[in-house]
């Protein structure tokens, strides 16, 4: 459903982050986005969705083709493709709910949208996905009064929001311990299985790619290193995605 | 000790001092004179000062969006509003606009009305032509100059508080699928708002403190009444005085209204 085709990303120029990379994603697979810093992961995401214009290649999905759409269409896209940051990119100042509510924008006509007004349907999904996370109770509070793990729970929630066909999640655990980390984890791979949303997920650690990625890529300097099961990651692969230096810790 | 240390002093000293003026305002004869000579400038002080606010605070919107325009004219030519109003001392601009900028403007407009009556679009004798340099008044000189001024002031208020919401909120709501214009009206401005609010608050206070330059045009705004009764009976301590007391207890009175807004919207949420 979503497939790449020899996609390059130059910035300004001179800096080569993305070099000619391919490879296809099915409908509802869980796929890890690995490599080092600056390997290209989180340029990677911002191109399938377009916040980066990429340089060269195609992106086709659902037989719609990306690079190609006008601002206009891209709209209509981004709806269906929801995306959680590792920095959370909430509203800060703003209750959790309208943080939530946010992530309905994309479906209200943007002229009606002037009044500031929700309908009661939509601030009971709100509820809903809140509960789904497990902070229902937190709805009221403001977003910068939670911990980084509820507050990235409001931002898977507001991804789920979008009734998204596939979720772009770069490094969602980055910033979080461990414990933490599990548990948002664990929501994506709920709405990977039970919902069948697609997941392109950039991951730091092995372990929680072997946990819950179906397959996983890695990039090195902007190159396709690896396409396959995590599980067949062994020590010469691993060297090659990580550098000849590097210890396998995860 | 502590506690005697930590009062604030100054603010029971101007409280007593307020007493006492308003004391002499009722009981000492030449107090209440002067008080009654100058207060009746008191509203066009606010007139002036809140219609160049207004003004002022639109100009200062449309110029802070247009500084970070990716438009190079539209950036350009905000930088450059912003930079000569900022280097240009705010009695010659009060002058500028008075006696250069408004004149002008009337000269381009009769030029236009020339222009349609050539065309036959108006008569030879029409509202454009008619216009006259005299028929401006002071009191809207004075009015345009302080928005031009202050304008300049709040775009840079403004541009900064856009500026200060992060790239990655514009990028959420941009993946969300918001138009530039929803992103805008949802994410940017009532973030910004909360943010400009206390300094354009302050503004305002700067602004009404600055009318009293108007004078020098001869609108008859407290400090100008105060200029002509001190230079016409020589009472200038008691002028002066007055004249102090009424600009501390507006600024005073409005600044506490401004702490006040700045502890409910750290406070408060949307
Ligand atoms: N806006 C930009 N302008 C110029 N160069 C950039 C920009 N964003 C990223 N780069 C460069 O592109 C390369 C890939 O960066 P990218 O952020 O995609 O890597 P990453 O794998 O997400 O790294 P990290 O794990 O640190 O997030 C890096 O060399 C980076 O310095
Ligand atoms: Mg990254």
């Amino acid at each position: 459903m979503l497939s790449i085709q020899n996609l390059t990303k130059i910035y300004d120029g001179k800096v080569l982050a993305l070099d000619n990379v391919s490879f296809e994603v099915n409908k509802g697979e869980f796929l890890a986005i690995i490599g080092l810093s600056g390997s290209g992961k989180s340029t990677l995401l911002r191109c399938i969705n377009r916040l980066i214009e990429p340089t060269s290649g195609q992106i086709i999905w659902n037989n719609l083709s990306i690079t190609t759409s006008s601002q206009e269409e891209m709209r209509f896209i981004r709806r269906k493709i929801g995306m959680v940051f590792q920095h959370f990119n909430l509203v800060s100042r703003s209750k959790v709910i309208t943080n939530v509510l946010s992530g309905r924008l994309g479906y209200i006509n943007p002229t009606l949208s002037l009044i500031n007004r929700f309908p009661q349907s939509d601030v009971e999904l709100a509820i809903k996905q809140l509960e789904r996370v497990g902070i229902a109770d937190q709805a009221y509070k403001r977003a910068d009064e939670l911990s980084g793990g509820q507050q990235q729970r409001v931002g898977v929630a507001r991804a789920m929001m979008q009734d998204p066909e596939m979720i772009l999640a770069d490094e969602p655990v980055a910033s979080l311990d461990p414990v933490l980390a599990h548990s948002i984890m664990q929501y994506l791979e709920k709405l990977n299985k039970e919902e069948g949303v697609t997941i392109l997920c950039s991951l730091h650690f092995l372990d929680l790619v072997h946990e819950y990625a179906d397959r996983a890529i890695a990039l090195n300097q902007g190159k396709l290193m690896f396409d396959g099961v995590p599980t067949e990651i062994d020590d010469k692969k691993f060297k090659n995605i990580y550098g000849q230096e590097a210890k396998r810790v995860g | 000790m502590d506690r005697l240390a930590n009062l604030p002093w100054w603010a029971i000293l101007i409280m007593l001092a307020s007493i006492l003026f308003i004391y002499s305002f009722i009981t000492d004869e030449i107090y209440n004179e002067v008080f009654n000579k100058i207060v009746v400038g008191i509203r066009l002080t606010i007139t002036v000062t809140s219609i160049a606010y207004l003004f002022a605070i639109t100009i200062g919107l449309l110029t802070g969006l247009g500084q970070l325009s990716s438009n190079i004219f539209v950036r350009n030519l905000a930088l450059l509003y912003v930079q000569v109003i900022r280097g240009v001392p705010i009695i010659v601009q009060i002058f500028y606009t008075a006696f250069v900028i408004v004149p002008a403007v009337i000269t381009l407009i009769n030029l236009a009305g020339d222009q349609l009556a050539i065309m036959g679009w108006l008569k030879t004798e029409n509202i454009f032509t008619k216009l006259s340099v005299r028929e401006v008044n002071f009191i809207t000189r004075g009015i345009i100059a302080l928005a031009i001024s202050y304008g300049a002031f709040s775009a840079e208020i403004f541009r900064a508080g856009i500026q200060s919401i992060s790239s990655g909120q514009i990028e959420a709501a941009q993946a969300l699928g918001l138009t530039r214009f929803q992103s805008l009206r949802f994410i940017i401005l009532p973030q910004a708002i909360k943010r400009v609010l206390p300094p354009l608050g302050n503004d305002f206070i700067a602004m009404l403190k600055e009318s009293s330059l108007v004078s020098v045009l001869g609108v008859n705004e407290i400090t100008h009444l105060g200029k002509k009764y001190a230079a016409a009976s020589f009472r200038f301590p008691e002028t002066y005085n007055t004249l102090a007391f009424l600009y501390l207890s507006m600024t005073l009175i409005l600044s506490m209204g401004v702490k006040a807004m700045e502890r409910k919207l750290k406070t408060g949420s949307e």
